[in-house]
Formats: C-alpha cells, structure tokens, sequence
C-alpha cells in the first residue's frame, strides 16, 4: 500500500480501501514467506509460457517471449508451485529452502 | 399522479425495481422471495427494462456479481430471504467494506433448522453487524416506498453504502394490499441518474479493489468505514422528508403512535406494527396511556433518537421476531436497553420474543405486553427478563 504512508490516519483512509492506482503489487514482497523455490531445467524447457502465464505473482521473468535462461523474482515468488504443478514437460521441480542460487533471481530481465 | 391498486408485497418490489431500472439485477430465486425477481425477468423478458439480468448458480455468486457491477460502475438489485442471505454473507460484508450502494430486497424468513419458509427476522438480525442499511417496512406500500427511497439514502455521495429492504415474508411478500403506485416518469425523476464514484471501467483511471490489507492499515480503513453510517441516518431523515414532498407518504427513523404522552411503549418491527396500531387505539379507548414506536432504521441504530422520544415512558416492552441463541434476551431489546442506558434513561423494559417461523401473533397477545406494562410500571421493575408471545407453555 505504498500509496499511504505509514504513519497514515484513518482520516486519510481512501473511501472503500481502494489504493487509487494500479500495479501495485510489485511493491509487495511476498518472497519471505517461500519455504521451498521452483528450480527449472532449461535443457527440458519448450517455452510453451504455462509457468510464466500462471504465475500468481508474475514472479517468472520472461523475455522476447521466453523464459529459457531466466530466473524467478526472489522479491515475489511466494514458493507457491504453480510453475512446477503446470509444467507441461515437468521440467520444474521445487528444492529444499528458500534460498535461490545465486543466479536464478535476474530482476532485470522482468 | 400515480396508480392505486392491489398488490402483492412482492409483486410490489419487482413493480418499483422496473420503475427504477437498475443497470445490473443478479439473482438465484429463494422462497419466498421468489417472485420478485421472477417477475422482474419477465419485465427484462418483455423489454421493460435496460437491465442486464444475470441467472447465477447461487446467492454466493449472486452477490459476488451484485458487487463487481457495482465496483464496475452500475445500479444494482437483487433480492433473497433466509438461508439464500445466508449464503451471500461473505460478500455480504465486502459491499459495505468497498462502499458500493447495491440494494438487496430482504422477504424476512426463519433460518434453519429445522427447515422453515415462514417470516421471522433471525435473517436480516444475523446481518445486522454486516455494515449494510436496514428498513423495515410494515405493510406492502412501505415495502414499495422504501425500495424508492433505498436507492437515493445509499447513493448519497456521503454515504454510498448498501440498504437492505426488509419486508415480512408471506405477510407481506403474498398479501394483496392497496397502495400507491407512483408514476414511472416521477419515480425516475425522484431518484435521479446513478452517478458512479470510481468506476472500474473507466479504464483511463485505473484504481486497486480489494487489496490485502493486513494490519497495517485495516484497522484504519474500517474506522473509516465508520464514518458513513451518521450521514446515513441524516439521509434516512432527509430522503424520507423529501419523498414526502414529492408523494405525500413521509418517513423517518421510526413512527410513534399515540407516543408523545404514552406511559406504555411497546416497540416493535415489521408486519406486526399494523396488529399493535389497533391494539393501542384499543388501550386508549380503555384509558390506558399507551404507545408504540415502530422502528423503521434498525441499521444504522438510532440509539440517541430513541432515547430521546422513549424519556417519558415509564415501562417499555420490546417485541424481537428472532431469537439471539447464547445472548440474554433477544436483539432488539439488547439494542433498545443499550441505547436507554448509554443516554442515561432508567427506565424498566421487558422483552418478548414472538412469531418465530411464521406463528401467529394476535392482537390479544400484545394486549398482554400492555398489561404486564402496567404492572411493572408500577413496581419499577421488568417482571421478568424474556418471555414468549404465541408459544405453547
């Protein structure tokens, strides 16, 4: 909720709890509640997008139409396994730990 | 100038929901509102009406699409009873939460169990801390009016909540009762156009609903969701004046009857107003100084009000159709002895919990509040905590 600040009052409360803009949810991080993280094997990959496509968090990075070579977001993957459940080929699996490899997380490529 | 003929309560409300023409009515047909929005399709059927009318698999999602047309910018109806308002309750509270004016026809049943399709009020008590506007109305032409006026109290740019329209079930939703139809084009007028406050669609503007909402912030929005509910009341006050000016029928919070001098109150919601009217006239005649007050607001709660025109009574009996499993006595009365106390008014009140299912209740049996009044009126104190009108002992 980045448009309120933090020591907001509920005078300053927007009516209905609407945050009067969109695409905020980049600015929450949901990366610390990941017990577990997707790890895929490119050498499996298609690139047929159902990873990137269900991705409740748009936390797979995707680029000129494909994923292959990128990571996940560690800011907004949320250990949830869509991915891994939706993966076509299994090519995703979740490992052990929150933890990604170094890296997997390429914010830049978004 | 209008129309009087015979209808049913919900021949009624379907009658003033084609005169309004909502954007949006999404509905899933429960006994025994039924025939309110059967006979609002065929008005959509017969082109009657602009209105978009989604059949949906279920009140849940009758009044999840209620909500998104609402966010998204319209008008919107709907109507249910019972075990159907049950099944909303989750939007239930989200519409009020997002501020969105949907006006939901309530025909008062019992919940279940064990199963039961006659009127008692245990389904709009349970939605009582829900956040929506509640009217009662005590016979069909309230039921029509109050419809009418739903629509200006919950559009007001001050309070842009949601208003549930109560009437009786069969006592109201099928009797056949002679009222005022008022003209389309005066009906129209009086509401006016549905101005959207933040529309969704308006796609150049672009705005998050809904969002997670922890305890950062939460606390603070429902404070703010607080601050609708005194305008509410003052809307309540004001559509009710100015609907009279226009129709010549005028509304408030509540109606006393005989109450400015009255030493005996009994209050009361709903249908059974019409039977005490006569039984107070009644005691009148017999020299009683009796009163009743009939509470057309239940939500929001005008406690200060009530207070102020229940000062000079000396024994008050409260009448709840439902029952508050768990609690000391019935809802009502937990609101009626809440708002006497908290604007220091010590005055004895009993509670009687009656009509529960659908069982009759006679004219007799609240000539017994007014004589147990007496009584107690004498003694200072309620005879006793809850008792039961109609009930087999």
């Amino acid at each position: 909720m980045s448009h309120y600040p933090p020591d907001a009052t509920w005078h300053e409360m927007e009516r209905g709890g609407i945050i009067p803009q969109a695409g905020n949810a980049v600015e929450y991080e949901v990366g610390g509640w990941r017990n577990e993280h997707p790890v895929r094997d490119d050498e499996c990959c298609i690139d047929c997008l159902f990873c990137w496509v269900y991705c409740p968090d748009n936390a797979v990075h995707v680029k000129d139409e494909s994923v292959k070579g990128l990571g996940f977001s560690a800011q907004h993957c949320k250990g949830c396994a869509i991915c891994a459940q939706v993966c076509p080929k299994d090519c995703i699996t979740m490992a052990p730990g929150g933890d990604f490899d170094e890296n997997a997380d390429r914010p830049e490529e978004a | 100038m209008g129309t009087q003929t015979a209808l049913e309560g919900n021949e009624a409300v379907a009658e003033a929901m084609r005169q309004i023409n909502p954007d949006v009515v999404a509905a899933y047909p429960i006994t025994p509102s039924t025939e309110i929005v059967q006979n609002f399709a065929q008005f959509v059927a017969d082109g009657a009406v602009d209105t978009n009318f989604v059949a949906v698999e279920s009140e849940h999602s009758a009044m999840s699409a209620c909500l998104a047309a609402a966010v998204a910018g319209g008008r919107v109806m709907n109507a249910t009873s019972a075990n159907g308002l049950a099944l909303m309750w989750e939007i239930l509270y989200i519409v009020p939460s997002l501020r969105q004016p949907v006006i939901l026809s309530v025909v008062n049943r019992a919940l279940s169990g064990n199963i039961n399709i006659h009127c008692d009020h245990s389904d709009t008590m349970g939605a009582r801390d829900s956040g929506w506007v509640q009217l009662y109305a005590e016979d069909v032409q309230e039921a029509y009016d109050n419809l009418i006026q739903a629509v200006a109290i919950g559009e007001r740019e001050e309070v842009r909540l949601p208003v549930m329209n109560c009437l009786d079930g069969f006592l109201l939703s099928h009797s056949y009762e002679l009222l005022q139809v008022e003209d389309d084009q005066a009906v129209r007028e009086w509401i006016g156009p549905y101005q959207a406050i933040n529309p969704m669609l308006d796609i150049d503007n672009p705005l998050t609903f809904g969002p997670l909402d922890l305890y950062d912030y939460y606390f603070e929005h429902k404070r703010s969701q607080m601050e609708a509910y005194p305008p509410a009341k003052e809307a309540i006050i004001a559509e009710g004046k100015r609907f009279g000016e226009t129709f010549g029928r005028e509304y408030g919070l509540f109606e006393g009857v005989m109450l400015d001098d009255a030493e005996l109150v009994v209050i009361a919601m709903g249908s059974t107003c019409g039977t005490l009217r006569d039984v107070v006239h009644a005691a009148r005649a017999d020299g009683v100084k009796a009163g009743m007050l009939k509470l057309r607001a239940f939500r929001p709660f005008p406690a200060e009000e009530l207070a102020e025109a229940l000062s000079g009574a000396s024994a008050i009996a409260v009448l709840d159709r439902a029952a508050s499993f768990g609690a000391h006595a019935g809802p009502l009365y937990a609101e009626i002895t809440a708002a006497l106390y908290s604007y220091g008014q010590q005055i004895p009140v009993n509670n009687y919990i009656y009509g529960l299912g659908g069982r009759e209740i006679l004219p007799d049996d609240l000539a017994t509040c007014f004589e147990d009044l007496a009584g107690i009126a004498e003694s200072g104190q309620p005879s006793e905590p809850v008792s039961f009108l109609g009930l087999r002992e």
